[in-house]
């Protein structure tokens, strides 16, 4: 936050599309605004095919937009980039055989301007054990963090990670996280893409939800999660009506499991009461949060009826 | 170039310590030098060439080994690109041209070290020429590589990780074939014809300055620019075509 220059990021009107050999062009990305201050952690929530990556590859100059600009501090992403202010994990790849980690390591800080020390990055993402290890020999949870290792050497301003805890166990994403907080509580800005809303609450300040190529909310974590959060009400009922069951208040769509009931509430509060004023009998009463899918199906179900015109599926 | 440079120098730790690189590049025309050459020390004009079998040889398994190394330091970029390495290196201060010129550089400092080896393995069997001979040689080597560390930049975008080895395998028996590395290519057949339409002929044909002390003629120069030329050309439209995520 000390830096000189106050400007965040900046996305303005971004447009990507790909040309697709077997039919239309796919929109991934179709006019697209988020802008980030220094110093926050954002993640970029979606499902697969939201345009995430894309905007991702955008924001760090590996994709030209069709349309649109991209700021980042101020500068372009080349500029960025050239001065070491950028690190990031991308979401495919691994690291090049033949070298030690800690020669890899070495490497990529010889190649910045005012690198981390390599020991401390070591530290840091706690792959010192593994230091002198080869990298053609890491399992995959261990690349995941040399790969991190790699993105933070440049002691970057912006840290961009896409989507990068996809190959790692429990106990390897909570080690990453707390990493990333550390890092992040040095005042450093960090863009993360997840489809899980529990690492975006948990993780970050806030939460850009995108489906389609579009941004579909965009606030404060506990906003989108209130916002996407609905509940699911789940009980053994036997001879339930569903039509009736529907027409309770705060529920907004009913199915049948077997003898269980799953139903999907706005005001999961209202919704019990009424379900156990008309079936005292309901048993294993359980009430959770909706899962994210399920939220963006609410979301997103506006979003096509405005495409009707456009109806193709954004992939990436 | 400084950066250039930095990354070479981990390149070069790196081609150091792959095995197959060694194997192609020095050990494979090593042993074929020693088994082909060593039978042969005192043919004085092999096939009519008018060049004697060691030196013959020399040249012909140093234009095969060099030809191996700085094509394969540049279709090793399709494996980097497989591992996603060519995006993440997208985000350093290393430019693209610096990272090529990297892996030029580290192709033609392997090629040193064949050159070296197979020389010496040459002196051991008896070629002995004059010291501005052998510079002059040398050079010509140099130069003629160029097409081929053009054509492994070219290489490194179009292959696949997978398809590197059964590539550059068959690519490099036949240029050697038909450049002459195995026997020399004379007379006015066909075969002739063809052959010196290669640049790796015009590698072999270095030989030929060790005896005449004169260089290539106008013809060899003429098909090493044009080789360079078409493969520079080719390698960067495909660099072009490859920003894409892999």
């Amino acid at each position: 936050m000390a830096a000189t220059n106050s400007a965040g990021i900046e996305l303005q009107g971004l447009v990507r599309s790909f040309r697709n050999p077997h039919g239309p062009p796919v929109h991934a990305v179709r006019a697209l605004d988020i802008s980030v201050s220094r110093g926050e952690t954002v993640a970029l929530l979606g499902p697969n095919g939201a345009g995430k990556s894309t905007t991702i590859d955008m924001l760090l100059g590996l994709t030209e937009p069709d349309a649109g600009t991209v700021s980042l501090f101020g500068a372009t992403p080349a500029e960025a980039i050239r001065s070491g202010a950028i690190g990031a994990m991308l979401q495919t790849g691994s690291v090049i055989r033949d070298l030690s980690v800690r020669e890899l390591i070495d490497m990529m800080a010889s190649l910045y301007p005012s690198p981390l020390g390599v020991n401390e990055v070591l530290e840091l993402t706690r792959i010192a054990d593994i230091a002198d290890r080869r990298t053609e020999k890491l399992s995959g949870g261990q690349t995941q963090r040399v790969r991190f290792a790699v993105a933070l050497v440049s002691n970057p301003d912006l840290l961009v990670l896409d989507e990068p805890t996809v190959a790692m166990d429990v106990e390897g994403r909570r080690a990453f996280w707390t990493t990333m907080r550390e890092f992040a509580a040095e005042g450093k800005t960090v863009v993360f893409a997840t489809h899980y809303l529990e690492e975006a609450d948990a993780y970050a300040d806030r939460a850009v939800l995108m489906a389609h190529g579009r941004v579909v909310a965009d606030g404060p974590t506990t906003e989108i999660k209130a916002r996407v959060g609905g509940r699911m009400i789940r009980a053994t009922l036997p001879n339930a009506d569903l039509e009736v069951l529907r027409g309770l208040p705060g529920v907004l769509g009913v199915e049948r499991h077997g003898e269980a009931v799953v139903l999907r509430c706005s005001d999961s509060d209202s919704a019990i009461r009424a379900l156990l004023e008309r079936h005292g009998d309901a048993r294993d009463i359980e009430i959770s949060g909706a899962g994210l899918e399920e939220a963006f199906l609410q979301l997103t179900s506006a979003d096509d009826r405005d495409d009707a015109a456009a109806p193709q599926e954004a992939i990436r | 170039m400084n950066l250039a440079l930095t990354y070479t120098r981990y390149e070069l730790l790196r081609t150091f310590r792959n095995r197959r690189f060694f194997f192609f590049s020095i050990g494979f025309p090593l042993l074929f030098f020693f088994v082909i050459a060593g039978p042969q020390k005192d043919v004085h004009s092999l096939g009519g060439s008018g060049i004697a079998a060691p030196l013959y040889y020399m040249v012909g398994l140093t234009a095969f080994g060099t030809m191996n190394a700085v094509l394969s330091s540049g279709a090793r970029i399709a494996v980097e690109r497989g591992a996603g390495w060519n995006r993440q290196l997208r985000l350093t201060p290393l430019s693209a041209r610096a990272y090529f010129r990297s892996k030029v550089l580290t192709g033609y400092l392997m090629a040193g070290s064949t050159i070296v080896v197979i020389y010496a393995s040459g002196i051991s069997l008896g070629v002995s020429l004059p010291l501005s001979r052998w510079v002059s040689m040398t050079a010509l080597i140099l130069v003629g590589l160029i097409p081929f560390a053009a054509m492994g930049v070219l290489f490194g975008h179009i292959l696949t990780a997978d398809s590197i080895g059964p590539a550059m395998g068959g690519s490099t028996a036949l240029f050697a074939f038909l450049g002459g590395t195995w026997f020399p290519i004379t007379g006015s057949g066909v075969l002739h014809d063809i052959a010196q339409l290669l640049p790796s002929y015009w590698l072999v044909q270095a030989s030929h300055v060790s005896i005449s002390g004169h260089g290539w003629p106008a013809k060899g120069w003429i098909v090493i620019g044009a080789w360079t030329l078409v493969m520079a050309v080719l390698a960067a439209r495909a660099y072009r075509g490859d920003t894409a995520r892999v």
